[in-house]
């Protein structure tokens, strides 16, 4: 109490009834599959979760994904059928077509239901066709949308090795991680030992969450310029290439919504967090890498330019955002840094809707908003953990914002409404992360003010009939 | 288990979905966890919906797991009761709710008690039904519900109206090119001057599902909807049926004189014969079209064709009957109606697939290599892959199946539509076969815009292979703005670094 009391102008922080539109969590084999390219995820759940997966990615279902279903039938509910036999069957059979490093078992709302022990059966398969089994419970039940690859990379920290092996040198070790290899590809060793100078002496650092390749790139450059290393990344390119996590190792999450990835890293590994806002928007960027930095007992070098650089390459989007407001409805988790971000380019955000809300993973991140919110001199918005949408849009047609950013199940019926959506999902598909990738993030904001800015003459802005009063 | 890429047919709630929300004012609550509402986006998305889908989720969590629902799904629908008014409430289960065994029922009936509008429980089972005959169960119990309670009210009109009328049974949200086939089918209607009493669900108001039985017959256009509803209207109020999909010259004209005859037989004394043999000899072009020189040179190609029942075996009955073209292989994934099926299309192909699994159907176009294949979007995939070219012709479908213009395929327009979609798609592929005997348009290299032709900038390994990574479409024009500006800078060789400072600063 005394907390609250001291720190009177503290977020003010909502529960509603969790009656709100998100993806399923199964969705995160959609990217993950592709982040790790040796791997194969089986969806163990029903004819909903292979519609929602098959829907949902859309023309990916055609590529010959390296995903399926195991399809529960009515035997499997009614244990006529032995669990055990059928997911042998199912993974030999994937084993003689794909041969995968890695075969990840979804668990689905399904198996929790009819407890199927998949971490049971998982180690006695394993041994028995030779390809290790990781078993995420990435359910509709328990966790929303992107909290998926959270349950995924939580089991797979699980794998990470303890200590490189006896024979693997320092050279062996550096090869492990992708991008190492790409930046030292084609030079010779006395180079690359030259090149481990520009280096400074700090502990190995691993961060975690997937990212696409470019920004793993991007983002390991960007602390180069600090002189920090990155000794590995969970997940890597190829799950035989999982980094090594010892005991003592400082680790760093890039997504909002790796909670419990950080305390399994943390309890488990026993690796040393560091907790810093995430590396969304120029702003937040600078204030992860000052982080680790201080962390590390560096300092850094050159930020506060390139910043402002940033700032300024993208003052032309800025000038359309600020002053403006949005309504986060809430469903991916990335809602707090993103509303961050919005308001130091000058907006206001009345309410951020935002599936769950880990204060103490976010601790950070959360104290940056409420910074940011004093520095740019805006009321401090309403977070709302499990909102409730219906409710939500009453306080929408209230207070009326130039951006709504939701879910596809709203957009089109807000946008027929004339109010300004952006589909929230974009977010996470997107390349958002760093210095570089700022201004994409306000390509996405800024989309649907440009294109109705252009159509603003036409008067049809409003496309539905007016609801007799009654 | 099964090993499953694909469906062709979704869950069961989807069905029941379709149904409940193509109704006005009918909302339905599903009993389900988290993230199962993915029917929303698809009916936002695909049908491009201005109105929130009246649909939500009574959520099933961890709670609901150790302690059952409880109040939860009560005090859900009375929730929606008072905020939206609905005439019903449908209360849909889903695969997780049909697991947990709670007694909705129970739910239902107390939720009435305190509810304004009508509550129900649909009917279906997750595990033996798909989304198809889900759909079907849901109309009928709902037509039997409505029914059931003006009948208890005495509000059931007596007889027929006094023109011949008709009830259209199945024309639902998200069915493929439903809307268009709805306004032909009542084009057509009154060309025959038969007047339509009921459309149903689409935009029909449960309280009006009371006037069905005024109508003189009912028309059940697609074999996977309203069938169930036509035989039940047949058992109680003796209103007979015609079941014949108006789909092709020759069905079409089927399906009027089976209309014809039904409403002699009540008296009508109607003759719509010379209105045919207009239709079909001058006002549609589909029957010129088999006649002209164009279809000639399909003679004989060959065809692969697969979907539901509907669209399968008309699409079958045009290529063979109308036109000329061999089909190879027809199938449907409507595996529960597959004797229908066979029946309908032995007739006119040399092989019957009834399968579920995409694989087996793509092995067999690989394995017949057909000229043409008119199939799902899993179809034209697979034609993708095989150069074949493919015309979409049932669901599964894609945004792009839900077009903005007039396409009906039912109906003279529909037959006109069809013979569009069919001759594009033949000589499409004739076209590209052409294309590759001669080597192709333009032989020459294409000039590009790309400044590189004559750069001296060189791009070093990494950076070139991060170049690589950036999407096709706008890789030319990322490597375009980095090379102006190092150039403009003064750099001789691209790095990662001068990539990214790059793009920072013209956003390449």
């Amino acid at each position: 109490m005394t907390l609250a009391e001291s720190q009177p102008s503290a977020l003010n922080f909502e529960c509603e009834t969790g009656n709100y539109h998100t993806f399923c969590p199964i969705s995160c084999v959609a990217w993950l599959y592709q982040k790790i390219e040796d791997s194969f995820f089986l969806v163990i759940g029903t004819k909903t979760c292979g519609y929602f997966l098959q829907n949902a990615m859309g023309v990916m279902i055609f590529a010959e994904p390296r995903y399926a279903m195991a399809e529960l039938e009515e035997g499997d509910i009614s244990a006529q059928l032995n669990d055990y036999a059928e997911l042998k069957r199912l993974c030999d059979q994937i084993k003689r077509d794909r041969n995968p490093s890695v075969i990840v078992w979804i668990g689905t709302c399904t198996t929790e239901i009819i407890k199927m022990d998949l971490e049971g059966l998982a180690p006695r398969l394993e041994s028995e066709i030779g390809i290790p089994i990781v078993v995420a419970r990435a359910n509709g039940l328990d966790y929303a949308f992107t909290q998926g690859e959270d349950t995924v990379l939580a089991a797979m920290a699980g794998r990470c090795p303890t200590k490189a092996p006896e024979a693997e040198t320092a050279q062996a070790k550096e090869d492990r991680s992708g991008i190492q290899k790409l930046l030292n590809f084609g030079r010779k060793k006395e180079e690359i030992q030259q090149e481990a100078s520009e280096y400074a002496e700090h502990p190995p650092l691993v961060l975690f969450g997937s990212l696409p390749d470019p920004v793993v790139t991007n983002l390991t450059l960007e602390l180069k310029k600090q002189g920090i290393k990155i000794d590995g990344w969970l997940p890597a390119k190829r799950f035989t290439e999982l980094p090594v996590l010892e005991e003592g190792y400082y680790v760093s999450g890039v997504n909002p919504f790796l909670s419990r990835t950080a305390s399994t890293l943390m309890r488990r590994r026993k690796c040393k967090l560091i907790g810093a806002p995430f590396p969304i928007g120029p702003d937040g960027t600078r204030a992860w890498i000052e982080k680790i930095c201080s962390v590390f007992n560096i300092e850094p070098q050159g930020l506060a330019e390139r910043e402002a650089q940033i700032w300024e390459s993208m003052e032309d989007y800025v000038k359309l955002v600020r002053g403006k407001s949005a309504f986060f409805m809430g469903d991916n988790l990335l809602e707090i840094s993103l509303a961050r971000f919005l308001i130091r380019c000058g907006m206001t955000v009345p309410e951020i809707g935002i599936p769950y809300m880990d204060k103490r993973y976010q601790a950070a991140e959360l104290a940056f908003l409420e910074k940011t919110c004093q520095e740019m001199n805006v009321p401090l918005p309403t977070i709302v953990e499990k909102p409730d949408n219906y409710n939500q849009l009453q306080r929408i047609y209230d207070l009326k914002p130039d951006l709504v950013i939701t879910g596809m199940a709203h957009a089109n019926p807000l946008e027929a409404r004339g109010i300004n959506t952006k589909w929230s999902v974009e977010f996470t598909f997107a390349q958002i992360h760093g210095f570089t990738n700022a201004r994409d993030i306000l390509e996405l904001v800024t989309r649907p003010l440009r294109r109705n800015n252009s159509l603003k003459d036409l008067g049809w802005d409003k496309l539905v009939r007016e609801e007799a009063q009654v | 288990m099964k090993l499953a890429y694909w469906m062709y047919a979704g869950p069961a709630h989807i069905g029941t979905l379709r149904v409940a929300t193509s109704f006005k004012n009918v909302h339905a609550i599903m009993h389900a966890p988290l993230g199962d509402d993915y029917f929303n986006v698809m009916r936002s998305m695909l049908s491009r919906e201005r109105d929130f889908t009246p649909v939500t989720t009574s959520v099933v969590d961890r709670n609901v797991l150790a302690r059952g629902s409880q109040e939860k799904v009560v005090d859900n629908i009375v929730r929606k009761d008072q905020e939206e008014h609905p005439d019903l409430i449908v209360l849909t289960p889903t695969c997780t709710s049909s697991i947990l065994q709670e007694d909705l029922h129970n739910f239902v009936e107390r939720a009435q008690l305190e509810s304004q509008g009508d509550v129900l429980l649909a009917d279906v089972n997750h595990y033996r039904y798909n989304e198809l005959q889900a759909a079907d169960r849901t109309l009928q119990q709902i037509v039997q519900y409505y029914i059931a309670k003006a009948r208890k009210r005495d509000e059931l009109p007596a007889g027929k109206t006094e023109q011949p009328s008709v009830n259209i049974l199945g024309i639902s949200t998200l069915g493929f090119h439903n809307n268009h086939d709805c306004t032909e089918l009542k084009r057509l209607m009154q060309d025959l001057g038969i007047a339509v009493n009921l459309v149903i669900p689409e935009d029909a108001s449960v309280y009006e599902l009371k006037n069905l039985p005024k109508a003189w017959f009912n028309l059940v256009p697609y074999r996977e909807l309203g069938l169930p509803t036509a035989t039940y209207l047949q058992a109680e109020f003796g209103t007979p049926y015609v079941e014949i999909t108006p789909m092709g010259v020759v069905e079409t004209a089927r399906c009027i004189r089976a209309i014809q005859k039904t409403l002699n037989e009540q008296g009508a004394e109607v003759n719509y014969e010379s209105y045919i043999d207009e239709q079909t000899r001058f006002v549609s072009q589909a029957a010129w079209f088999s006649r002209s020189i164009d279809c000639q040179n399909l003679t004989g190609k060959k065809a692969v064709v697969f979907g539901d029942n509907t669209h399968a075996a008309a699409m079958t009955k045009i290529l063979s009957r109308e036109m000329g073209i061999r089909v190879v292989l027809a199938g449907t994934y409507c595996k529960y109606d597959s004797d229908w099926f066979r029946e309908q299309v032995s007739d006119y192909c040399d092989e019957v697939l009834i399968s579920e699994d995409n694989a087996e159907i793509a092995n067999a176009i690989a394995r017949l290599e057909p000229a043409a294949i008119f199939g799902t979007q899993m179809e034209r995939h697979v034609g993708k892959r095989l150069d074949i070219p493919c015309g979409v012709i049932a669901s599964p479908i894609h945004i792009q199946n839900f077009p903005v213009g007039y396409k009906p395929f039912l109906g003279y327009e529909g037959a006109n539509q069809m013979v569009d979609l069919i001759y594009n798609s033949f000589t499409l592929g004739m076209e590209d076969h052409l294309l590759e005997i001669f080597g192709g348009h333009d032989t020459k290299e294409v000039i590009t815009k790309d400044m590189s032709a004559n750069s001296d900038l060189n791009w070093n390994k990494e950076a070139n292979s991060e170049l690589n990574k950036v999407p096709g479409f706008v890789r030319g024009k990322v490597k375009r703005n980095t090379e102006k500006f190092a150039r403009e800078r003064g750099f001789s060789e691209i790095t990662l670094e001068v990539m990214y400072a790059a793009k920072e600063a013209v956003g390449a």
